[in-house]
């Protein structure tokens, strides 16, 4: 169904990514994707689409094959090492009774 | 579009580390492994309901020129253009899967892919305009909130971004509704009719029932859908009814009875036969819908291919350009 | 509401109004039939996206120019609201611009057509953002933020068009040409203008057309495009007298609403 045919002689162009801020000091999020030719219109399509209803007051949009991205494969090795450092977290280091501000 | 299950010879083990994830509740992601059948089923599912959304503008879109105040106006254009946005969500999810917006459209375009049959009906009077926000939406939304809980994650992502932006397309429908209802005897006539007519295609919108629906099965064990369509179908009804009784319209089915037993509202035999002809392409609108979307695409070619043209001369210094 | 009975509604030959009623009319006007234009677009835009950013264009002028025209109606003081004053009147009693009414076309036509309208709306705003009547003012200063990105949205589209394809730089060049003659319309001062200005409601037009020829030779550079050299220009939208478009377009957004006199929706 998907690959019986030739790909389409047509273009929709090329995929953007998304990220929208939702007010002052907040990360910015993925929010979704547009198509479009080339970066301004990826950033009016995404302020059309992602920020119709006030959603969001700043916007960057990125090529969606600019985003390097690790793989299920990867995900033993790169984040299963992460989960046994407790060191990393305050919770490790005792305290004396009684002392604030720590 | 083929449905046969392709005789792809997966991976035993892989299959069933796959299903014990579904099993276990997790979120499939689109460079995860997965059975090519999972692959082409989610494509399948989410295109027809990216055509669908898209479709979907046109029966509604014939009525904005003629919204009989500028409040309407503008809650319906905001509406159809909604249903732009959802298309295009759900597009790009379906891309995530590796296919091409662009194909498909194509697949939409020359008869491959199919749509929901809801909207090869016509738009008769300015009451369609509320009862489709009631009923069509209504229906709609009933399916979604399940989708929402989708073991693939862009669809499900894409639904609850939906249902958040639906939650107003139903109460504008049914408050045009309400309004026609209580208003003068031709409005009130007027949105009686359009509920005869678009009741039954509504309660269709759900699907074959399960005992004649090829895809539930493999589609519930992968957690694609959690409620068969007769179940989704039967909420949907049970909500309903007590609505049209509220703005003091009538349901078109004189068999249609409350069962203590069950708590629900039985309802008569859905015309099965009008249903797989729409699916065939012979609804009232098949040929016009189509026919819309391929002058809209035909008509937008030279615009796409000036976008290509402009950013291939002038590369990625247009950003700093912005006028 | 429509809830305005016939017989209240304006006469088919009106007279000019009190000169701000007709100021603010022609305003309102410009909006609602230039937003209803755009939302013709809606389900057939050559791309998904641009459906959305057409739609919201729409949005936005109608907005306007319902508000616009609720203001109208309120200084009249005749009890029309905006719903009256759009769904009720006549064609000779529209007020809007000749350009706005002008039929979609291909998406040339439409985006030349907006990118004139903006680039002008813009600088007009402006000066009314800053004029002494308040309520007025408010409405020039929310409206100037919406269509300062409506000239962003059909600049770059110039840009494209024009400077895209052989095709869509020769359909931009013909829209520019055929939509050019209705230009000069935008920058008419007549009996209205004079009398709101002893009002302070005072809009520069010679400054504002210079203002304009700027943009809009600037854009059209960059497109690869030529501004015509047009001798002859229309005008009479201002006092009611149309091209025949307006009253098709009318015909198509009133006849729901006057096929059911005196009734709410």
């Amino acid at each position: 169904m998907t690959n019986d045919r030739p790909p389409s002689t047509d273009t929709q162009g090329p995929l953007w990514e998304v990220f929208t801020q939702e007010e002052q000091g907040a990360p910015h999020r993925h929010a979704g994707s547009v198509h479009a030719a080339d970066a301004e219109q990826a950033l009016q399509n995404a302020r059309d689409v992602y920020a119709r209803r006030g959603e969001a007051i700043s916007l960057w949009v990125v090529p969606a094959d600019a985003i390097v991205a690790s793989t299920p494969g990867d995900a033993g090795p790169f984040f299963d090492p992460g989960n046994d450092k407790a060191y990393r977290h305050p919770q490790f280091y005792k305290v004396p009774r009684g002392v604030r501000g720590l | 579009m083929d449905q046969k299950p392709q005789a792809v010879a997966e991976d035993p083990a892989k299959l069933a580390e796959f299903q014990a994830r579904i099993d276990r509740g997790e979120s499939i992601e689109p460079k995860d492994w997965m059975p090519e059948r999972y692959r082409r089923q989610l494509t399948r599912m989410m295109s027809q309901h990216a055509h669908s959304e898209v479709v979907g503008m046109l029966p509604e879109g014939n009525w904005i020129t003629r919204a009989p105040s500028l409040r309407r106006k503008m809650s319906l254009i905001a509406k159809v253009q909604d249903e732009a946005g959802h298309g295009l969500y759900i597009y790009c999810g379906a891309e995530t899967l590796g296919v091409d917006r662009a194909d498909l459209i194509d697949q939409l375009l020359d008869g491959r892919a199919k749509y929901s049959s809801i909207f090869n009906y016509p738009t008769l009077s300015w009451a369609d305009m509320g009862v489709i926000g009631w009923l069509v939406d209504g229906a709609a939304i009933v399916n979604q909130t399940v989708l929402a809980k989708a073991s693939y994650g862009p669809y499900a992502r894409a639904m609850i971004r939906i249902c958040k932006e639906e939650n107003f397309h139903k109460r504008q429908g049914y408050e045009i509704v309400a309004t026609l209802a209580n208003g003068t005897p031709a409005q009130k006539a007027m949105v009686q009719d359009a509920v005869n007519r678009w009741w039954w295609p509504s309660l269709m919108m759900f699907g074959p029932s399960d005992t004649d629906s090829p895809n539930s099965a493999e589609l519930l064990r992968w957690k694609v859908k959690h409620k068969t369509n007769d179940e989704l179908r039967q909420r949907f009804v049970n909500l309903t009814v007590p609505q049209a009784a509220a703005v003091d319209l009538t349901l078109p089915d004189p068999d249609l009875r409350y069962d203590e037993a069950t708590k629900n509202w039985e309802f008569g035999a859905i015309d099965w036969a009008e249903f797989h002809e729409v699916i065939r392409g012979n609804g009232p609108c098949n040929r016009e819908r189509l026919e819309a979307r391929r002058a809209a695409h035909e008509n937008g070619r030279w615009v796409r291919d000036a976008a290509a043209a402009y950013a291939a001369k002038h590369g990625a210094a247009s950003a700093t350009n912005a006028a | 509401m429509t809830t305005l009975p016939p017989d209240v509604a304006a006469p088919r030959e009106t007279p000019l109004g009190a000169p701000i009623v007709e100021f603010v009319l022609r305003l309102g006007d410009d909006r609602l039939v230039l937003g209803h234009r755009l939302s013709e677009w809606c389900g057939h835009a050559p791309v998904l996206e641009e459906d959305i950013a057409l739609a919201n264009v729409a949005l936005d002028l109608i907005g306007q120019g319902a508000a616009m025209l609720a203001l109208a109606g309120k200084l009249e003081g005749r009890g029309r609201d905006e719903d009256a004053l759009a769904y009720l009147r006549d064609e000779r009693e529209f007020r809007n611009c000749l350009l706005v009414e002008q039929p979609n076309g291909d998406f040339a036509v439409t985006i030349v057509r907006q990118f004139l309208f903006d680039a002008w709306s813009v600088l007009y705003l402006d000066a009314l953002a800053r004029c002494p009547h308040a309520e007025l003012a408010a409405l020039a200063a929310r409206a100037l933020k919406e269509d300062t990105y409506h000239l962003r949205h059909s600049s770059q589209w110039m840009l494209r068009l024009g400077d895209g394809t052989p095709e869509s730089h020769e359909r931009a060049q013909r829209a520019l040409d055929a939509l050019w003659r209705f230009t000069g319309e935008l920058f008419e001062a007549d009996a209205v203008d004079a009398a709101v200005a002893k009002q302070g409601i005072a809009v520069d037009r010679e400054a504002i057309r210079a203002r304009w020829n700027d943009i809009v030779s600037d854009v059209a550079r960059r497109a690869t495009l030529t501004p015509p050299d047009e001798p002859h220009m229309a005008s009479g939208g201002r006092t009611g007298r149309h091209s025949e478009h307006l009253g098709h377009l009318l015909a198509e957004m009133q006849i729901v609403a006057r096929s059911h006199p005196g009734a709410g929706w």
